[in-house]
């Protein structure tokens, strides 16, 4: 099956830090691609490629490509915008906009002007946060400001918004890292149920999460991609050092 | 680490003096500190008070009310209205407002949220400098640039809408609200802006981060995200940058006209409480009431300064201080 | 092109317009007080003191005013110094009930609110009850009033900033608050104490309403500080209002000379507290 990412020959520079190394990888679609590595090694810088975040920062300088579905989302002309709606970014704390729920979700319907008339937007609304798991718990206070609800709540909320705007792919960066449990448990239900229709690609520290998760794993090392493959292969039977290492909790 | 090798001398001495003497010496200095502390509270008590008494005897002939509300000022046969020069203050400040405000939002909104940082790191020296030059210097900029400049414009803008009153001209001079309220504008433009970026930085990147990341534009994360969360910020700047022009008094003084008529045209002339105060403290020993009369002017102007001032300070401390907790 | 693109586009240029106008203002006032001042300034301008016939328009300049102004300022500054510093370092050191502090903090800012013509007429009332004359003492305690708040707040925010555990650990090694204050406090906040004083140095000297009233105007350099004394920004309000043009243009070369201090002034703070940045812990 065609891959759904493909980056091809990716560095990045922060100032004189070289962020990332000549990384190439191809991402499968509907799938959910768990990407390991110590801390510092380039996994977010990485995720932050895709949705073309890096280019808020000043300092960051980029050569090589990245392309979805075959486009490459660097390419003059591109809109930023439209990149980052075909890329939903799920960040390791939820940042819920200051507003109501309702808006929460409705606020990416509205940006891109997806709701010509206004009873689509309760339908849309009401479809999303059930697709997150949060409906039953917060429909009687839909109208309520977001920032009343608890932080895994919160967190499913802002999956909520990111499914609003119908991505095709979900970047998940430590999405369940600051979550107790039964949160994160729910958010990886969730992501479970979802990779029917995303293509989803997970940052996580969790061995056990990317075991319960993965589908393909990439392992990466001071802003090197180290090895890729199945899960099978890559947590049964590294062919890195260094992947073993990790695995067997040494760095 | 690094602070321990500094500190080592504080170690030796303080082993090297008696106990005893240190903590009777610290307690001392403490107390001594304490009631300089004091210092503040009595400056604005004594301030208030001393004017209060000094405005007796003509609160002792008038009555409030027919003093705040009286339109005639004619000290010599005792008549003492200071309505004119409320309105004043209050028709400079305004203008001042309505110019300063739009071009310092926007401005606040470019260097904080838009600008490489290189030139936001250019742009706050500059401010400093504008928000440093002394008032009169922004006089004699207004004499001699600002005052000729509105005189050419309000005889243009007579000429196509002058029949509505706001822009009718009956003074051909350019000594006018307009000239004082631009003026003024530029002298709390360095004001609003630090507040106002002040504000903007209490709104976390995360949260900006989120709205980018579904695909807002820059300029739609602030319309919606940014701007409504920090209204009520900015509109205390923005009194914040009032309760300056309020009381502002030399550089108003010097083009705004100064005539005592409840204007009623952006071309008029106006006296503001300050500038009636700055113009008339040599004779106000020779005429009766006088003094009491020119006091009473500077306590009205500092309720109303201090209003504005007490509003805005007390907001800012609570969502500047709350956000940064 | 997408309708939220034209959007931001326009508004982009609304505020690079903005801020080009905001510094466009500042230029324009420089560019103003150079050309008018520059042409009427010479040296005796500033070496004389005005000679018979002067406000006609003959010999004389305004050392008397550039002195009077720097002792108005520099005696304004040292004692507002007295009273503003212990604020600070008490508002770090000794301030357990935080509350009091806040407290103190806000007369301040309140005080700063007050319009400088306020604090020249309560100045005046002042010395009406102690029976005495405009003055160099008189402008010099005024001037305090209004230098206080500016200095001490200015004081406040860099001592504030300062990294708590340093001043722990001068507990830990057994420092009493008296010695913290004076060793620790005081050095590290050197450089941000230094920017407060010239701040409000800057704009005591370039005050003068408060002045107006309280310290008069002569044509002497003061000998006593009984004695009234002559200021630069008085200096440029008297001499704009004469009606003879070479009078009118020395008040714009008075003019020039405030702007030239105040920018030495603003300079000389951010050049000294980098300098002596390097000599503290970061
Ligand atoms: N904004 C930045 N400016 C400068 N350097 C940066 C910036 N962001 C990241 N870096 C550097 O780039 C490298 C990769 O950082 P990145 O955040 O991608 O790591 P990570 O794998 O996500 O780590 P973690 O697991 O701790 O989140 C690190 O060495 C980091 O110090
Ligand atoms: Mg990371």
């Amino acid at each position: 099956m065609e891959p759904h990412i493909q980056v091809r020959d990716l560095n990045v520079y922060y100032e004189k830090i070289h962020a990332l190394k000549d990384i190439d990888l191809e991402i499968p679609r509907h799938q959910i691609t768990v990407i390991m590595g110590p801390s510092g090694c380039g996994k977010t810088t990485l995720l932050k490629s895709l949705n073309r975040f890096l280019e808020l920062n000043e300092s960051t300088r980029m050569s090589g490509n990245i392309l979805i579905d075959g486009e490459d989302i660097y390419a003059l002309g591109v809109d930023v915008t439209e990149v980052r709606k075909k890329a939903g970014l799920l960040a390791q704390h939820p940042f819920p906009l200051p507003m109501s729920i309702y808006d929460n979700v409705a606020y990416g319907l509205r940006i891109h002007g997806m709701c010509p008339n206004g009873r689509s937007v309760d339908a849309k609304v009401q479809h999303y946060l059930l697709e997150a798991g949060l409906w039953e718990e917060v429909k009687d206070r839909l109208h309520f400001p977001a920032t009343g609800l608890s932080v895994g709540q919160q967190q499913r909320l802002c999956l909520a918004r990111g499914l609003a705007i119908e991505p095709e792919i979900l970047l998940g960066d430590e999405p369940t890292s600051a979550l107790d449990p039964i949160s994160a448990q729910h958010i990886e239900n969730r992501l479970m149920d979802l990779k029917n229709e995303y293509t989803i690609i997970l940052v996580t520290h969790i061995l056990r999460q990317a075991k319960r998760l993965a589908d393909y794993v990439v392992f990466m090392y001071l802003g090197k991609v180290i090895e890729s493959g199945l899960p099978g292969e890559i947590f049964d039977n590294p062919q890195e050092e260094r992947t073993l290492a990790y695995l067997e909790g040494q760095f | 680490m690094k602070a321990r090798r500094v500190l080592q001398p504080i170690w030796f001495s303080s082993v090297l003096l008696p106990f005893l003497n240190r903590r009777v010496k610290d307690r001392f200095v403490g107390g001594a500190f304490f009631l300089i502390t004091i210092l503040p509270f009595a400056i604005l008590l004594v301030v208030i008070v001393s004017l209060i008494l000094r405005t007796q005897p003509i609160l002792s002939a008038h009555s409030i009310g027919e003093l705040l509300t009286g339109q005639k000022w004619y000290p010599l046969k005792g008549q003492f209205g200071f309505f004119p020069f409320i309105a004043g203050t209050f028709w400079v400040t305004f203008m001042a407002l309505i110019l300063a405000v739009p071009p310092c939002l926007l401005s606040a909104i470019y260097l904080s949220e838009y600008c490489r940082p290189r030139i936001s790191a250019v742009a706050k020296p500059l401010l400093d400098l504008l928000a440093g030059i002394p008032s009169v210097v922004y006089g004699v900029w207004g004499m001699v640039a600002i005052v000729p400049l509105v005189q050419v414009f309000s005889s243009h803008v007579n000429k196509w809408l002058g029949f509505i009153p706001l822009f009718s001209k009956n003074n051909p001079t350019g000594y006018s609200i307009l000239s004082g309220g631009i003026v003024l504008a530029v002298m709390i433009t360095p004001f609003i802006i630090a507040v106002t970026c002040e504000v903007l930085r209490t709104v976390p990147d995360g949260t900006r981060l989120a709205s980018l990341a579904l695909g807002a534009t820059k300029w739609q994360t602030i319309k919606y995200v940014v701007l409504p969360q920090t209204r009520s910020g900015i509109f205390a700047g923005v009194v914040f940058g009032a309760s300056r022009a309020l009381g502002e008094t030399m550089a108003v003084l010097m083009v705004v006209g100064n005539v005592a008529k409840v204007p009623s045209s952006i071309f008029d002339p106006a006296y503001p409480l300050p500038a009636l105060i700055a113009n008339n403290y040599g004779e106000m020993m020779s005429i009766p009431l006088y003094d009491a009369a020119l006091l009473g002017a500077a306590l009205v102007l500092l309720i109303i300064v201090l209003f504005f001032n007490l509003i805005s300070t007390i907001a800012l401390r609570h969502i500047i201080g709350r956000s940064k907790i | 092109m997408k309708k939220s693109q034209i959007e931001e586009g326009i508004v982009k240029g609304f505020m690079l317009l903005s801020f080009s106008l905001v510094v466009c203002s500042l230029g324009f006032i420089l560019v103003t007080v150079i050309v008018k001042g520059l042409p009427a300034l010479n040296l005796d301008m500033l070496i004389q003191t005005p000679k018979g016939g002067y406000y006609l328009g003959k010999e004389g300049g305004i050392l008397n005013a550039i002195v009077g102004s720097l002792y108005l300022a520099g005696g304004a500054t040292l004692l507002a110094l007295v009273f503003s510093l212990p604020i600070a370092l008490f508002l770090k050191t000794y301030s357990r009930r935080k509350w009091w502090a806040d407290y103190v903090r806000l007369s301040l800012d309140i005080l700063w609110g007050i319009p400088s013509i306020v604090y020249g007429a309560f100045g005046f009332t002042l010395m009406l009850a102690l029976g005495l004359r405009a003055s160099l003492l008189g402008g010099i305690i005024v001037l305090a009033l209004l230098e206080l708040p500016i200095m001490t707040r200015g004081m406040d925010e860099v001592i504030r900033r300062m990294p708590i555990d340093m001043e722990e650990a001068a507990y830990a090694l057994g420092a009493t608050r008296f010695e913290t204050a004076m060793h620790v406090v005081l050095r590290q906040m050197l450089p941000g104490i230094v920017t407060a004083i010239l701040l409000a140095f800057g704009r005591g000297i370039g005050d003068a309403a408060s002045v107006l009233f309280t310290a008069g105007y002569t044509d002497r350099i003061p000998n006593s500080l009984l004695r009234p004394v002559a200021s630069l920004p008085l200096a440029v309000f008297f001499q704009l209002g004469t009606p003879f043009p070479e009078v009118q243009n020395r008040a714009y070369a008075a003019a020039l000379v405030l702007t030239v201090i105040i920018l030495v002034v603003s300079l000389g703070s951010r050049w000294l507290s980098a300098r002596m940045g390097r000599y503290t812990i970061k």
